[in-house]
């Protein structure tokens, strides 16, 4: 309570300093002006945090709060987006539904097999290019600002220009691939090509970020393990192994984390990676992630007591990865 | 003196915690009043009116706010497009619902014009008064217009299609290329048009097709029939109607014999088809023609002809419709009836190709006379007219374009991608069911 000024135990002191002048003689006026200063310093002392941090809560309240239970109501209704106060009592329907709805489930898998080709390669390059920029580099600057430009990117953008990398007929890497006698693959329509496609535009985006992340990581660590590494005989590849990589340890952690919340909301990329359709992620849902399907749901179909419940289990199932990640956190913790 | 100097500090900061919350909050808010509504108002003494718009409505290229401007020097005209519809329709139906952030005029696609009327005709000023029943095509009228009588959107343009050729390619395959022998090869049945592309491919030039995309076709034939996806009652019929599986059926022949190319319309890959000339042949109402214009090289000008269907079919149309809640509602359907009375449609047709909806432009000689530099000079005006006049009154459904995109882009492409037809259908059956479910 650094902040108290208003202590009365301790009167400040008249001119003259602490010499003994008896008793200061108050009239009654300013014993209750100075009451009432007391109390409103006290009050504000009191209260003024909360309002300082309240315009973060009411805006919380009002845009987190407030669609997260408006959410939970919506999915135990059927209610349609083009009535959004006309609310049917579903019950759980909108979830037991979500058993037996293969189109969920599909694109559950997707989530899950797009955002591991894409996580797990982009953080390994992350990885390789930090190490890369963390030797002595001329114009280190450049590389860095360089590697940051995708994620500065409009993703809407940059996927547009992937479309047209993609294409099947006059797509540049169909060509690049041709100079080799490969023939035309249609990245759009097969379901793993697609995939891969997608999963390069997150790889494309998000490396660089990463990697600057671990960069920062690295320069903490200090300089004389390597010089000593160095002078025991170990090679760049064995200072990045055994000192590198366990001094990372947390960062890689985070990054992962991170990674994980992003690939499991992926939806822009596949949105944009299908121009015309977008929400369905291919003729055959083959890169519909859950993301996709939700927003299907909800803005193309209007029904958003189905989007909710989707909404919801997606929510679930990031609490589960984010228990995952905190268990496996405390357990390497713990072993180090 | 610190308390003083504190309790100052304090209340500047509080004045700017407030002034930011408001400002956000401000922010937030319906952005009805945060402008004069009054002719007196700012923006020297202007009334502003606003559309909101999908595609290419092509009212600003065409001129025509310029031209209303100048009649009516207190409106200003501003517009916002989306080129989408499935961009654009969802947040329109948000704006509807909870009545804010609408424009004075939305444009609304034919095939969500059911819906609209069906859910949200309280929400839109009657047109009726505005724009004159007699001059429009009585279906289009009808399509705008509620159960309760009120008139809320006022039809901007219909597609009658035709099949639009490439002259050179059908030469090249030894198919006629006058557009009245080409129109006689499949009077009267879709089968005869994909028997024709039948003997197109036999003598093709390589590396084309004869249509552009199933979806493209499935869309001409399904075009031309009364009722496709929802019977006059407003039930579904989709799976069972027997058109709609006969449309189906024919576009999965020509997708699995190879006539039509594995696209989707209006990718950008269809779009370099286009200017590639890969195909010989496509489905076009008036408005294609500026669209292949637009994607084609300077060299193919001339080289299309444009010949009649085999039944007359309907592809797009809009309409304008005027929200309630706009500032400036009654400026608003005056604009929206100028906008949409026949001799500004006769200028839109001449400039941007949307054929009108208004009956009483047909005569107009921008119609009349209306010539197109694509087709070689082909009198398009007296192409489409006709075609028009046949045009079948169709049974529109709340989710047509679901159920539409369903069958083309979740059905009939699979075919080209080597999947069986009956695969196919049961793709685009299970797709369509699941986004109609509630």
């Amino acid at each position: 309570m650094a902040t108290r000024h208003d202590t009365a135990a301790a009167p400040p002191a008249k001119e003259g300093g602490a010499a003994p002048a008896g008793p200061p003689v108050e009239s009654p006026e300013t014993i209750r002006k100075r009451a009432r200063l007391s109390r409103r310093w006290q009050r504000d002392v009191r209260w003024s945090p909360y309002a300082f941090v309240s315009p973060f809560f009411l805006l919380f309240l009002a845009f987190g709060m407030f669609p997260l239970v408006y959410t939970a109501w919506a999915s135990l209704h059927t209610v349609e987006l083009t009535a959004p106060t006309d609310m049917e009592w579903a019950g759980l329907r909108n979830y037991t539904r979500i058993f037996d709805d293969e189109f969920y489930w599909n694109a559950a898998k997707n989530t899950f097999t797009i955002g591991i080709i894409s996580t797990v390669p982009q953080l390994m390059m992350a990885l390789g290019i930090a190490h890369l920029l963390n030797y002595k580099l001329r114009a280190s600057t450049f590389y860095r600002v360089v590697m940051l430009a995708p994620y500065a990117t409009s993703i809407v953008a940059a996927s547009l220009v992937f479309v047209l990398l993609f294409g099947r007929d006059y797509g540049m890497i169909n060509w690049f691939l041709g100079m080799f006698g490969v023939d035309n693959i249609d990245w759009q329509n097969d379901k793993w090509y697609a995939q891969f496609a997608v999963s390069s535009i997150v790889i494309w985006r998000w490396t660089g970020y990463n990697a600057l992340i671990y960069l920062a990581a690295m320069q903490a660590i200090p300089q004389d393990l390597y010089e000593s590494a160095a002078l025991d005989g170990a090679s760049r590849w064995k200072q990045f192994l055994h000192v590198t990589l366990p001094s990372l340890r947390p960062t890689i952690l985070f990054t992962v984390v991170v990674s994980t919340i992003g690939a499991s909301q992926l939806f822009a990329e596949p949105l944009m990676f299908d121009a015309n359709k977008g929400a369905s992620g291919g003729p055959q849902h083959q890169f519909q992630t859950l993301g996709l399907y939700m927003y299907e749901q909800g803005w193309v179909n209007q029904h958003l007591g189905r989007a909710s419940a989707i909404a919801w289990t997606m929510f679930l199932i990031l609490i589960v990865v984010g228990i995952i990640n905190y268990v496996i956190s405390r357990r390497l913790r713990a072993s180090s | 003196m610190r308390a003083p100097t504190r309790s100052a500090r304090r209340v500047v900061v509080l004045a700017a915690v407030a002034s930011l919350g408001a400002g956000l909050l401000a922010g937030c808010a319906d952005d009805g009043k945060d402008e004069d509504n009054t002719s007196s108002g700012s923006g020297g003494g202007k009334t502003k009116i606003t559309l909101g718009l999908f595609g290419s409505f092509g009212f600003e290229e065409a001129g025509l706010y310029k031209e209303y401007e100048k009649l009516h020097p207190d409106i200003d005209i501003d517009q916002t497009v989306i080129e989408r519809n499935e961009n654009y329709y969802p947040p329109l139906v948000n704006h509807l619902t909870t009545n804010s952030g609408l424009q004075d005029i939305q444009g609304i696609e034919v095939g969500n014009i059911a819906e609209v009327v069906n859910n949200y005709s309280d929400k839109f000023l009657d047109l009726s008064k505005y724009g004159k029943e007699s001059d429009y095509l009585p279906w289009k009228w009808q399509q705008g217009t509620a159960k309760s009588g009120s008139t809320i959107g006022l039809g901007t343009d219909v597609g009658p299609m035709a099949i639009c050729y490439r002259k050179d390619l059908f030469e090249a395959a030894g198919l006629p290329t006058d557009r009245e022998e080409v129109g006689k090869l499949w009077t009267g049945d879709w089968a005869k048009l994909v028997e024709a592309g039948k003997d197109y491919k036999a003598k093709a030039p390589k590396g084309t097709t004869f249509m552009d995309s199933p979806g493209g076709l499935f869309n001409a034939i399904i075009g031309s029939e009364n009722e496709r996806f929802y019977d006059s009652s407003g039930k579904v019929i989709y799976k069972t109607n027997p058109a709609v599986k006969k449309a189906f059926d024919l576009t999965a022949e020509a997708a699995e014999d190879g006539l039509v190319g594995n696209q989707t319309q209006f990718q950008p890959a269809w779009e370099t088809t286009i200017s590639n000339s890969k195909f010989a042949a496509m489905a076009c109402p008036p408005w294609m023609l500026g669209y292949i214009e637009s994607k084609s090289k300077p060299e193919s000008a001339g080289k299309w002809d444009v010949a009649a269907p085999p039944k007359a079919a309907n592809w797009g149309g809009s309409f304008l419709a005027v929200p309630k809640s706009g500032k400036n509602a009654k400026e608003a359907a005056k604009l929206a009836a100028w906008l949409t009375a026949p001799e500004q449609q006769a200028k839109l047709f001449s400039k941007r190709g949307s054929f009108p909806t208004a009956q009483a432009a047909y005569d107009l000689p921008l119609v009349k006379d209306a010539k197109n530099k694509m087709t070689g000079d082909a009198p398009i005006g007296q192409i489409y007219a006709p075609l028009a006049a046949e045009l079948p009154v169709q049974v529109v459904g709340p989710k047509d374009q679901i159920i539409q995109q369903g069958l083309t882009d979740n059905g009939v492409i699979l075919v080209t991608q080597g999947k069986s037809p009956k695969e196919a259908w049961e793709n685009a059956v299970k797709t369509i069911d699941n986004n109609l479910e509630k």
